[in-house]
Protein backbone atom coordinates (compact mmCIF):
# COMPACT_ATOMS: atom_id res chain seq x y z
CA UNK A 1 0.00 0.00 0.00
CA UNK A 2 1.40 3.36 -0.97
CA UNK A 3 0.61 6.77 0.35
CA UNK A 4 -1.67 7.51 -2.57
CA UNK A 5 -3.97 4.68 -1.60
CA UNK A 6 -4.62 6.10 1.84
CA UNK A 7 -7.71 8.13 2.12
CA UNK A 8 -7.43 10.77 4.80
CA UNK A 9 -10.67 11.67 6.37
CA UNK A 10 -10.89 14.23 9.10
CA UNK A 11 -12.99 13.36 12.06
CA UNK A 12 -15.93 15.73 12.49
CA UNK A 13 -15.66 18.04 15.50
CA UNK A 14 -18.58 17.04 17.67
CA UNK A 15 -18.57 20.30 19.53
CA UNK A 16 -19.13 22.48 16.51
CA UNK A 17 -22.59 22.78 15.11
CA UNK A 18 -21.54 23.07 11.47
CA UNK A 19 -24.89 24.36 10.36
CA UNK A 20 -24.61 27.44 12.57
CA UNK A 21 -20.97 28.45 11.96
CA UNK A 22 -20.75 31.00 9.22
CA UNK A 23 -17.75 32.66 7.66
CA UNK A 24 -16.83 35.95 9.37
CA UNK A 25 -18.92 35.33 12.45
CA UNK A 26 -16.22 36.54 14.81
CA UNK A 27 -17.28 38.22 17.99
CA UNK A 28 -15.44 41.46 18.80
CA UNK A 29 -16.65 42.22 22.26
CA UNK A 30 -14.33 43.35 25.05
CA UNK A 31 -12.64 40.73 27.14
CA UNK A 32 -10.91 40.84 30.50
CA UNK A 33 -7.53 39.07 30.47
CA UNK A 34 -5.70 38.32 33.67
CA UNK A 35 -1.93 38.68 33.19
CA UNK A 36 -0.05 37.33 36.17
CA UNK A 37 0.55 37.08 39.05
CA UNK A 38 2.73 34.20 37.81
CA UNK A 39 3.39 35.51 34.31
CA UNK A 40 7.12 35.36 33.44
CA UNK A 41 7.25 38.87 31.99
CA UNK A 42 5.82 40.56 35.07
CA UNK A 43 9.14 40.10 36.94
CA UNK A 44 7.70 38.62 40.09
CA UNK A 45 4.16 38.52 41.35
CA UNK A 46 2.45 41.40 39.60
CA UNK A 47 -1.10 40.91 38.36
CA UNK A 48 -2.35 43.16 35.61
CA UNK A 49 -5.98 42.98 34.55
CA UNK A 50 -6.23 43.90 30.88
CA UNK A 51 -9.43 45.02 29.20
CA UNK A 52 -8.85 43.95 25.62
CA UNK A 53 -10.59 44.29 22.32
CA UNK A 54 -8.89 41.75 20.07
CA UNK A 55 -5.19 42.61 20.07
CA UNK A 56 -5.73 46.05 21.56
CA UNK A 57 -5.43 46.73 25.28
CA UNK A 58 -7.92 49.42 26.25
CA UNK A 59 -7.00 49.55 29.90
CA UNK A 60 -4.51 47.88 32.21
CA UNK A 61 -5.05 47.86 35.95
CA UNK A 62 -2.18 46.57 38.10
CA UNK A 63 -2.94 44.71 41.30
CA UNK A 64 -0.08 44.56 43.78
CA UNK A 65 0.49 43.32 47.30
CA UNK A 66 1.24 39.63 46.72
CA UNK A 67 4.60 39.98 48.50
CA UNK A 68 3.40 42.34 51.21
CA UNK A 69 5.14 41.68 54.53
CA UNK A 70 4.40 45.03 56.20
CA UNK A 71 8.11 45.72 56.52
CA UNK A 72 7.29 49.18 57.87
CA UNK A 73 5.53 47.64 60.86
CA UNK A 74 8.58 45.46 61.54
CA UNK A 75 10.67 48.64 61.56
CA UNK A 76 8.62 49.91 64.51
CA UNK A 77 9.75 47.04 66.73
CA UNK A 78 13.46 46.76 65.93
CA UNK A 79 16.50 48.91 66.56
CA UNK A 80 17.88 50.43 63.33
CA UNK A 81 20.92 48.14 63.09
CA UNK A 82 18.55 45.15 63.41
CA UNK A 83 16.33 46.51 60.66
CA UNK A 84 19.18 46.68 58.11
CA UNK A 85 18.66 43.02 56.96
CA UNK A 86 15.00 43.80 56.27
CA UNK A 87 15.89 46.65 53.92
CA UNK A 88 17.85 44.50 51.47
CA UNK A 89 14.88 42.15 51.24
CA UNK A 90 12.81 44.96 49.77
CA UNK A 91 14.73 45.57 46.55
CA UNK A 92 16.64 42.30 46.54
CA UNK A 93 18.49 43.15 43.33
CA UNK A 94 20.02 46.25 44.90
CA UNK A 95 20.58 45.25 48.51
CA UNK A 96 23.60 47.51 48.98
CA UNK A 97 21.70 50.63 47.92
CA UNK A 98 18.81 49.79 50.22
CA UNK A 99 21.13 49.26 53.19
CA UNK A 100 22.79 52.56 52.34
CA UNK A 101 19.52 54.52 52.17
CA UNK A 102 18.30 53.37 55.57
CA UNK A 103 21.74 53.77 57.14
CA UNK A 104 22.00 57.37 55.89
CA UNK A 105 18.50 58.19 57.15
CA UNK A 106 19.37 56.99 60.67
CA UNK A 107 22.75 58.73 60.58
CA UNK A 108 21.14 62.06 59.64
CA UNK A 109 18.55 61.63 62.38
CA UNK A 110 21.19 60.97 65.03
CA UNK A 111 23.87 63.27 63.62
CA UNK A 112 26.40 60.46 63.18
CA UNK A 113 29.61 61.12 61.28
CA UNK A 114 30.63 58.32 58.94
CA UNK A 115 34.40 57.81 58.51
CA UNK A 116 35.80 58.78 55.10
CA UNK A 117 36.98 55.25 54.34
CA UNK A 118 33.53 53.82 55.01
CA UNK A 119 31.95 56.44 52.75
CA UNK A 120 34.30 55.63 49.87
CA UNK A 121 33.71 51.88 50.24
CA UNK A 122 29.96 52.52 50.35
CA UNK A 123 30.19 54.37 47.05
CA UNK A 124 32.17 51.50 45.50
CA UNK A 125 29.56 48.95 46.56
CA UNK A 126 26.57 51.12 45.70
CA UNK A 127 27.88 51.60 42.16
CA UNK A 128 28.89 47.95 41.88
CA UNK A 129 25.38 46.93 42.88
CA UNK A 130 23.98 49.40 40.36
CA UNK A 131 25.90 47.58 37.62
CA UNK A 132 24.70 44.18 38.87
CA UNK A 133 21.12 45.40 39.03
CA UNK A 134 21.23 46.95 35.56
CA UNK A 135 22.68 43.69 34.20
CA UNK A 136 19.63 41.81 35.48
CA UNK A 137 17.39 44.49 34.02
CA UNK A 138 19.09 44.30 30.62
CA UNK A 139 19.12 40.52 30.52
CA UNK A 140 15.52 39.99 31.57
CA UNK A 141 14.29 42.76 29.31
CA UNK A 142 15.90 40.98 26.39
CA UNK A 143 14.22 37.81 27.60
CA UNK A 144 10.83 39.55 27.62
CA UNK A 145 11.40 40.64 24.03
CA UNK A 146 12.37 37.15 22.91
CA UNK A 147 16.17 37.44 22.98
CA UNK A 148 17.59 34.69 25.16
CA UNK A 149 21.33 35.00 24.51
CA UNK A 150 22.05 38.48 26.00
CA UNK A 151 20.57 37.22 29.28
CA UNK A 152 23.32 34.59 29.54
CA UNK A 153 26.07 37.14 28.87
CA UNK A 154 24.63 39.58 31.41
CA UNK A 155 24.37 36.90 34.07
CA UNK A 156 27.91 35.69 33.40
CA UNK A 157 29.27 39.11 34.36
CA UNK A 158 26.82 39.46 37.23
CA UNK A 159 28.09 36.19 38.70
CA UNK A 160 31.57 37.67 38.88
CA UNK A 161 30.23 40.73 40.69
CA UNK A 162 28.37 38.52 43.14
CA UNK A 163 31.60 36.56 43.75
CA UNK A 164 33.31 39.82 44.69
CA UNK A 165 30.40 40.74 46.98
CA UNK A 166 30.67 37.32 48.58
CA UNK A 167 34.39 37.82 49.13
CA UNK A 168 33.71 41.09 50.94
CA UNK A 169 30.68 40.21 53.07
CA UNK A 170 29.84 36.54 52.66
CA UNK A 171 26.47 37.07 51.00
CA UNK A 172 25.50 37.06 47.35
CA UNK A 173 22.14 38.83 47.40
CA UNK A 174 21.10 40.14 50.81
CA UNK A 175 24.27 41.74 52.05
CA UNK A 176 23.55 43.86 55.14
CA UNK A 177 27.10 45.08 54.49
CA UNK A 178 26.44 48.80 54.63
CA UNK A 179 25.19 49.43 58.13
CA UNK A 180 24.33 52.32 60.42
CA UNK A 181 27.51 54.30 61.05
CA UNK A 182 29.65 52.82 58.32
CA UNK A 183 30.22 49.39 56.83
CA UNK A 184 30.21 46.04 58.51
CA UNK A 185 33.81 45.03 57.91
CA UNK A 186 36.81 46.35 56.06
CA UNK A 187 37.67 44.93 52.63
CA UNK A 188 39.59 41.64 52.58
CA UNK A 189 43.19 41.61 51.38
CA UNK A 190 43.56 41.79 47.61
CA UNK A 191 39.93 42.78 47.01
CA UNK A 192 40.74 46.13 45.41
CA UNK A 193 43.08 44.48 42.88
CA UNK A 194 40.50 41.81 42.01
CA UNK A 195 37.86 44.49 41.59
CA UNK A 196 40.06 46.61 39.30
CA UNK A 197 40.84 43.50 37.27
CA UNK A 198 37.12 42.87 36.87
CA UNK A 199 36.45 46.46 35.80
CA UNK A 200 39.10 46.16 33.05
CA UNK A 201 37.41 42.97 31.90
CA UNK A 202 33.88 44.36 32.19
CA UNK A 203 34.11 47.70 30.43
CA UNK A 204 34.53 46.34 26.86
CA UNK A 205 31.66 43.90 27.50
CA UNK A 206 29.19 46.80 27.41
CA UNK A 207 29.83 47.05 23.66
CA UNK A 208 28.91 43.37 23.40
CA UNK A 209 25.55 44.00 25.03
CA UNK A 210 24.96 46.86 22.62
CA UNK A 211 25.80 44.72 19.61
CA UNK A 212 23.76 41.80 20.89
CA UNK A 213 20.70 43.61 22.14
CA UNK A 214 20.58 47.42 22.15
CA UNK A 215 21.03 47.91 18.40
CA UNK A 216 19.42 44.61 17.39
CA UNK A 217 16.88 45.43 14.71
CA UNK A 218 14.10 43.27 16.15
CA UNK A 219 14.66 44.61 19.65
CA UNK A 220 14.57 48.22 18.44
CA UNK A 221 11.37 47.50 16.48
CA UNK A 222 9.74 46.09 19.60
CA UNK A 223 10.72 48.93 21.95
CA UNK A 224 11.28 52.16 19.96
CA UNK A 225 8.34 54.54 20.01
CA UNK A 226 6.43 52.33 22.46
CA UNK A 227 5.16 53.66 25.80
CA UNK A 228 6.30 57.27 25.45
CA UNK A 229 6.35 59.34 28.67
CA UNK A 230 6.82 63.10 28.54
CA UNK A 231 8.94 64.90 31.15
CA UNK A 232 5.94 66.59 32.77
CA UNK A 233 4.02 63.33 32.92
CA UNK A 234 7.02 61.53 34.40
CA UNK A 235 7.42 64.09 37.20
CA UNK A 236 3.67 64.23 37.86
CA UNK A 237 3.56 60.48 38.44
CA UNK A 238 6.67 60.64 40.62
CA UNK A 239 8.93 58.76 38.20
CA UNK A 240 12.62 58.87 39.12
CA UNK A 241 15.81 57.14 38.07
CA UNK A 242 16.22 55.69 34.55
CA UNK A 243 12.49 56.19 33.67
CA UNK A 244 12.84 59.92 34.44
CA UNK A 245 16.17 60.30 32.64
CA UNK A 246 14.74 58.19 29.81
CA UNK A 247 12.22 61.00 29.34
CA UNK A 248 15.16 63.27 28.59
CA UNK A 249 15.77 65.25 31.78
CA UNK A 250 19.24 65.36 33.30
CA UNK A 251 18.40 64.88 36.96
CA UNK A 252 20.09 62.61 39.45
CA UNK A 253 20.04 62.75 43.24
CA UNK A 254 23.74 61.91 43.35
CA UNK A 255 24.32 65.32 41.73
CA UNK A 256 21.38 67.30 43.10
CA UNK A 257 21.59 66.30 46.77
CA UNK A 258 24.91 64.43 47.10
CA UNK A 259 25.35 61.93 49.92
CA UNK A 260 28.30 59.80 51.03
CA UNK A 261 30.70 62.13 49.21
CA UNK A 262 29.32 61.77 45.68
CA UNK A 263 30.23 65.42 45.08
CA UNK A 264 33.93 64.37 44.99
CA UNK A 265 33.54 62.11 41.98
CA UNK A 266 33.53 63.15 38.36
CA UNK A 267 30.74 61.50 36.36
CA UNK A 268 28.05 62.32 33.82
CA UNK A 269 24.31 61.83 34.04
CA UNK A 270 23.26 60.15 30.77
CA UNK A 271 19.87 60.99 29.31
CA UNK A 272 17.82 59.77 26.37
CA UNK A 273 18.18 61.34 22.93
CA UNK A 274 15.97 61.00 19.90
CA UNK A 275 16.72 58.60 17.08
CA UNK A 276 18.97 59.38 14.14
CA UNK A 277 21.57 61.31 16.18
CA UNK A 278 24.96 59.63 16.63
CA UNK A 279 24.48 55.95 17.39
CA UNK A 280 20.80 56.17 18.42
CA UNK A 281 18.69 54.04 16.01
CA UNK A 282 16.02 55.61 13.82
CA UNK A 283 12.52 55.46 15.24
CA UNK A 284 13.59 56.05 18.83
CA UNK A 285 11.56 58.76 20.56
CA UNK A 286 12.71 60.37 23.82
CA UNK A 287 10.71 58.79 26.64
CA UNK A 288 10.00 55.44 24.98
CA UNK A 289 10.90 51.96 26.18
CA UNK A 290 14.16 51.85 24.26
CA UNK A 291 15.30 55.14 25.85
CA UNK A 292 14.62 53.88 29.36
CA UNK A 293 16.53 50.72 28.53
CA UNK A 294 19.49 52.51 26.96
CA UNK A 295 19.90 54.96 29.85
CA UNK A 296 20.71 51.92 32.00
CA UNK A 297 23.40 50.77 29.57
CA UNK A 298 24.99 54.23 29.63
CA UNK A 299 24.80 54.40 33.42
CA UNK A 300 26.93 51.27 33.75
CA UNK A 301 29.86 53.07 32.10
CA UNK A 302 29.47 55.97 34.54
CA UNK A 303 29.34 53.58 37.50
CA UNK A 304 32.64 52.06 36.36
CA UNK A 305 34.10 55.58 36.21
CA UNK A 306 32.99 56.37 39.77
CA UNK A 307 34.31 53.04 41.06
CA UNK A 308 37.73 53.59 39.50
CA UNK A 309 38.01 57.01 41.15
CA UNK A 310 36.86 55.71 44.52
CA UNK A 311 39.18 52.68 44.44
CA UNK A 312 42.16 54.80 43.40
CA UNK A 313 41.75 57.12 46.39
CA UNK A 314 40.55 54.86 49.19
CA UNK A 315 41.31 56.76 52.41
CA UNK A 316 42.75 54.97 55.42
CA UNK A 317 41.07 54.81 58.77
CA UNK A 318 38.07 53.39 60.58
CA UNK A 319 35.14 51.81 58.79
CA UNK A 320 32.52 52.29 61.49
CA UNK A 321 31.50 55.04 63.87
CA UNK A 322 31.49 54.01 67.51
CA UNK A 323 28.57 53.02 69.76
CA UNK A 324 26.04 51.95 67.17
CA UNK A 325 24.13 49.28 69.05
CA UNK A 326 22.67 51.38 71.84
CA UNK A 327 21.93 54.29 69.58
CA UNK A 328 19.20 56.51 71.05
CA UNK A 329 17.04 58.09 68.36
CA UNK A 330 16.19 61.72 69.18
CA UNK A 331 12.62 62.98 69.26
CA UNK A 332 12.81 64.18 65.67
CA UNK A 333 12.13 63.01 62.15
CA UNK A 334 14.01 62.85 58.87
CA UNK A 335 13.40 62.03 55.22
CA UNK A 336 16.39 61.00 53.13
CA UNK A 337 16.33 60.04 49.46
CA UNK A 338 19.15 58.37 47.58
CA UNK A 339 19.60 57.28 43.97
CA UNK A 340 18.88 53.57 43.81
CA UNK A 341 19.33 51.74 40.44
CA UNK A 342 15.57 52.13 39.95
CA UNK A 343 15.18 55.71 41.13
CA UNK A 344 14.73 57.64 44.30
CA UNK A 345 14.66 55.40 47.35
CA UNK A 346 13.57 57.35 50.39
CA UNK A 347 13.30 56.54 54.06
CA UNK A 348 11.23 58.55 56.50
CA UNK A 349 12.36 57.72 60.04
CA UNK A 350 10.86 59.16 63.19
CA UNK A 351 12.37 58.72 66.63
CA UNK A 352 10.85 59.26 70.05
CA UNK A 353 13.86 59.25 72.37
CA UNK A 354 14.15 55.45 72.65
CA UNK A 355 16.34 53.04 70.69
CA UNK A 356 13.46 51.93 68.46
CA UNK A 357 11.95 54.21 65.80
CA UNK A 358 8.29 55.07 66.15
CA UNK A 359 7.79 55.10 62.39
CA UNK A 360 9.77 53.82 59.41
CA UNK A 361 8.41 54.54 55.95
CA UNK A 362 10.07 53.35 52.76
CA UNK A 363 9.42 55.26 49.57
CA UNK A 364 10.27 52.72 46.92
CA UNK A 365 11.13 53.78 43.37
CA UNK A 366 9.52 50.67 41.88
CA UNK A 367 6.25 51.40 43.68
CA UNK A 368 6.11 54.95 42.35
CA UNK A 369 7.35 54.07 38.85
CA UNK A 370 4.77 51.31 38.53
CA UNK A 371 1.91 53.72 39.23
CA UNK A 372 2.21 55.06 35.66
CA UNK A 373 1.22 51.65 34.20
CA UNK A 374 -2.47 52.48 33.73
CA UNK A 375 -2.00 55.74 31.76
CA UNK A 376 0.89 54.21 29.81
CA UNK A 377 -0.90 50.98 28.78
CA UNK A 378 -3.97 52.71 27.38
CA UNK A 379 -4.82 51.72 23.79
CA UNK A 380 -1.65 49.79 23.07
CA UNK A 381 -1.10 46.39 21.47
CA UNK A 382 -1.18 43.40 23.80
CA UNK A 383 2.45 42.55 22.95
CA UNK A 384 3.53 46.05 24.01
CA UNK A 385 2.38 45.54 27.60
CA UNK A 386 5.38 43.33 28.57
CA UNK A 387 7.65 45.79 26.73
CA UNK A 388 6.31 48.71 28.77
CA UNK A 389 6.29 46.96 32.15
CA UNK A 390 9.76 45.51 31.53
CA UNK A 391 11.18 48.92 30.63
CA UNK A 392 10.03 50.35 33.97
CA UNK A 393 12.11 47.61 35.64
CA UNK A 394 10.21 46.91 38.83
CA UNK A 395 11.21 44.64 41.68
CA UNK A 396 8.04 43.40 43.31
CA UNK A 397 9.69 42.82 46.68
CA UNK A 398 10.04 46.56 47.00
CA UNK A 399 6.68 47.48 45.44
CA UNK A 400 4.90 45.38 48.04
CA UNK A 401 7.38 45.72 50.92
CA UNK B 1 14.83 78.48 48.52
CA UNK B 2 15.62 77.90 52.18
CA UNK B 3 13.01 76.26 54.46
CA UNK B 4 12.59 79.56 56.39
CA UNK B 5 11.65 81.39 53.19
CA UNK B 6 9.17 78.70 52.19
CA UNK B 7 7.58 78.90 55.68
CA UNK B 8 7.37 82.69 55.41
CA UNK B 9 5.85 82.57 51.93
CA UNK B 10 3.22 80.05 52.97
CA UNK B 11 2.36 81.98 56.13
CA UNK B 12 1.80 85.21 54.20
CA UNK B 13 -0.25 83.49 51.49
CA UNK B 14 -2.35 81.28 53.76
CA UNK B 15 -2.51 82.93 57.19
CA UNK B 16 -5.60 81.02 58.25
CA UNK B 17 -4.45 77.60 57.00
CA UNK B 18 -1.12 77.26 58.83
CA UNK B 19 -1.40 75.48 62.17
CA UNK B 20 2.27 75.12 63.05
CA UNK B 21 5.69 75.72 61.51
CA UNK B 22 8.80 73.72 62.39
CA UNK B 23 11.96 75.13 60.84
CA UNK B 24 14.58 73.62 63.15
CA UNK B 25 15.73 70.05 62.94
CA UNK B 26 16.45 67.64 60.13
CA UNK B 27 12.98 67.77 58.63
CA UNK B 28 11.42 71.26 58.44
CA UNK B 29 7.70 71.26 57.80
CA UNK B 30 4.51 73.28 57.96
CA UNK B 31 1.33 71.91 59.42
CA UNK B 32 -1.74 72.77 57.36
CA UNK B 33 -5.38 72.44 58.36
CA UNK B 34 -7.09 69.68 56.34
CA UNK B 35 -9.86 71.85 54.85
CA UNK B 36 -7.35 74.26 53.22
CA UNK B 37 -4.85 71.57 52.18
CA UNK B 38 -5.95 71.27 48.49
CA UNK B 39 -5.51 75.05 48.01
CA UNK B 40 -2.08 74.99 49.64
CA UNK B 41 -1.12 71.96 47.52
CA UNK B 42 -2.16 73.70 44.31
CA UNK B 43 -0.12 76.76 45.32
CA UNK B 44 2.96 74.67 46.19
CA UNK B 45 2.84 72.94 42.81
CA UNK B 46 1.95 75.89 40.55
CA UNK B 47 3.69 78.89 42.12
CA UNK B 48 6.75 79.82 40.07
CA UNK B 49 8.91 80.49 43.13
CA UNK B 50 8.13 77.14 44.75
CA UNK B 51 7.31 74.80 41.84
CA UNK B 52 7.24 71.69 44.06
CA UNK B 53 6.37 69.39 41.17
CA UNK B 54 7.61 66.10 42.64
CA UNK B 55 5.61 64.44 45.39
CA UNK B 56 8.25 62.12 46.83
CA UNK B 57 6.33 60.36 49.53
CA UNK B 58 3.31 60.37 51.81
CA UNK B 59 4.07 58.95 55.24
CA UNK B 60 1.05 58.25 57.43
CA UNK B 61 1.66 58.57 61.18
CA UNK B 62 -0.28 57.30 64.16
CA UNK B 63 -0.04 59.80 67.02
CA UNK B 64 -1.76 57.57 69.54
CA UNK B 65 -1.06 59.74 72.62
CA UNK B 66 -2.69 62.79 70.96
CA UNK B 67 -5.52 60.65 69.52
CA UNK B 68 -4.60 61.95 66.05
CA UNK B 69 -3.50 60.56 62.70
CA UNK B 70 -1.24 62.52 60.38
CA UNK B 71 0.09 62.50 56.83
CA UNK B 72 3.53 63.88 56.02
CA UNK B 73 3.91 64.93 52.39
CA UNK B 74 7.53 65.18 51.26
CA UNK B 75 7.88 67.48 48.29
CA UNK B 76 10.72 68.48 46.02
CA UNK B 77 11.39 70.66 43.03
CA UNK B 78 12.76 69.45 39.70
CA UNK B 79 13.66 72.34 37.39
CA UNK B 80 12.43 71.42 33.91
CA UNK B 81 13.25 74.58 31.92
CA UNK B 82 16.30 73.16 30.17
CA UNK B 83 16.00 69.39 30.48
CA UNK B 84 19.32 68.52 28.84
CA UNK B 85 21.33 70.68 31.26
CA UNK B 86 22.20 69.34 34.69
CA UNK B 87 20.51 71.75 37.11
CA UNK B 88 21.33 70.99 40.72
CA UNK B 89 19.19 73.82 42.07
CA UNK B 90 16.36 72.35 44.10
CA UNK B 91 14.55 72.65 47.37
CA UNK B 92 12.78 70.12 49.54
CA UNK B 93 10.03 70.74 52.00
CA UNK B 94 7.39 68.82 53.89
CA UNK B 95 3.76 69.46 54.74
CA UNK B 96 1.97 67.80 57.59
CA UNK B 97 -1.79 67.39 57.79
CA UNK B 98 -3.34 66.06 60.99
CA UNK B 99 -6.78 64.60 61.42
CA UNK B 100 -8.95 63.07 64.10
CA UNK B 101 -8.09 59.45 64.89
CA UNK B 102 -11.70 58.26 65.15
CA UNK B 103 -12.92 60.05 62.03
CA UNK B 104 -9.78 60.37 59.87
CA UNK B 105 -10.57 62.36 56.73
CA UNK B 106 -8.10 64.33 54.60
CA UNK B 107 -8.85 65.81 51.15
CA UNK B 108 -7.07 64.05 48.30
CA UNK B 109 -4.38 65.84 46.29
CA UNK B 110 -4.29 63.27 43.47
CA UNK B 111 -5.49 65.93 41.02
CA UNK B 112 -2.48 68.13 41.90
CA UNK B 113 0.12 65.35 41.89
CA UNK B 114 -1.09 62.14 40.15
CA UNK B 115 1.65 60.36 42.12
CA UNK B 116 -0.49 60.87 45.24
CA UNK B 117 -3.02 58.32 43.93
CA UNK B 118 -1.09 55.23 45.04
CA UNK B 119 0.47 56.85 48.10
CA UNK B 120 -2.98 57.81 49.40
CA UNK B 121 -4.31 54.35 48.70
CA UNK B 122 -1.42 52.98 50.76
CA UNK B 123 -2.17 55.36 53.65
CA UNK B 124 -5.82 54.32 53.47
CA UNK B 125 -4.93 50.65 53.38
CA UNK B 126 -2.40 50.58 56.22
CA UNK B 127 -3.49 53.51 58.40
CA UNK B 128 -7.19 53.86 57.60
CA UNK B 129 -7.21 57.52 56.55
CA UNK B 130 -10.03 58.31 54.13
CA UNK B 131 -9.13 60.70 51.32
CA UNK B 132 -12.12 62.60 49.98
CA UNK B 133 -12.38 63.06 46.19
CA UNK B 134 -9.82 60.33 45.55
CA UNK B 135 -10.37 58.77 42.08
CA UNK B 136 -10.19 55.14 43.22
CA UNK B 137 -9.83 54.71 46.98
CA UNK B 138 -9.47 51.00 47.75
CA UNK B 139 -6.90 48.83 49.48
CA UNK B 140 -3.64 48.47 47.58
CA UNK B 141 -1.31 46.12 49.49
CA UNK B 142 -3.65 44.12 51.73
CA UNK B 143 -6.50 41.98 50.34
CA UNK B 144 -9.84 43.76 49.90
CA UNK B 145 -11.45 41.84 52.75
CA UNK B 146 -8.66 42.51 55.27
CA UNK B 147 -9.87 43.81 58.62
CA UNK B 148 -8.23 46.66 60.46
CA UNK B 149 -5.32 48.95 59.59
CA UNK B 150 -1.95 47.26 60.26
CA UNK B 151 0.16 50.37 60.85
CA UNK B 152 -2.01 51.69 63.67
CA UNK B 153 -0.30 51.38 67.03
CA UNK B 154 -3.25 49.54 68.59
CA UNK B 155 -3.63 47.07 65.69
CA UNK B 156 -4.28 43.54 66.76
CA UNK B 157 -2.78 40.86 64.58
CA UNK B 158 -5.53 38.48 63.33
CA UNK B 159 -5.21 34.89 64.52
CA UNK B 160 -7.00 33.48 61.50
CA UNK B 161 -7.48 34.48 57.87
CA UNK B 162 -9.79 32.40 55.61
CA UNK B 163 -9.08 29.31 57.69
CA UNK B 164 -5.30 29.90 57.74
CA UNK B 165 -4.15 29.94 61.38
CA UNK B 166 -1.60 32.50 62.56
CA UNK B 167 0.22 33.09 65.80
CA UNK B 168 1.65 36.00 67.74
CA UNK B 169 3.30 33.69 70.22
CA UNK B 170 6.85 34.46 69.17
CA UNK B 171 8.09 37.62 70.82
CA UNK B 172 10.61 39.72 68.93
CA UNK B 173 14.01 39.62 70.63
CA UNK B 174 15.05 42.48 72.85
CA UNK B 175 16.92 44.99 70.65
CA UNK B 176 19.28 45.85 73.49
CA UNK B 177 21.26 42.62 73.07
Amino acid sequence: MTMADTVLESAPDLLVDTDRVEQGDLRTEEMLVNMGPQHPSTHGVLRVVLRTDGEMVLEAIPHIGYLHRCAEKIGESLAPYQYIPYTDRMDYLAGMNNNQAFAIAVERLCGLEVPARAQAIRVVFAEFNRIASHLVSLGTYGLDMGAFTPFLYCFREREMILDLFEAACGARLTYSYITVGGIHEDLPAGWVERCLEFLDYFEPKIDDYNNLLSFNHIFVKRTAGVGVVSVDEAIAYGLTGPPLRGSGIRWDLRKVLPYDGYEMYDFDVPIARSGGTDEIPHGVVVGDCWSRYYVRVLEMTQSVRIMRQALANLPDGDTEAKKIKNLKLPDDEVYVGIENPRGQLGFYVRGDGSTIPSRVKARGPSFCNLSITTPLCRNVMLADVPAIIGSIDVVMGEVDR
Amino acid sequence: MAPEEICKLLTTEFTDAIVKTVVEGAHPYVQVSPDRWPDVARFLCDDSRLGMNLLRSISALDLLSDDRLACVYDLMRIVVDRPDVLITETHEFAIRVETDRNEPVIPSVADVWPAADWHEREAYDLMGIRFTDHPDLRRILCPDDWEGYPLRKDYEFPLEYHGIPATTEYELPNPRH
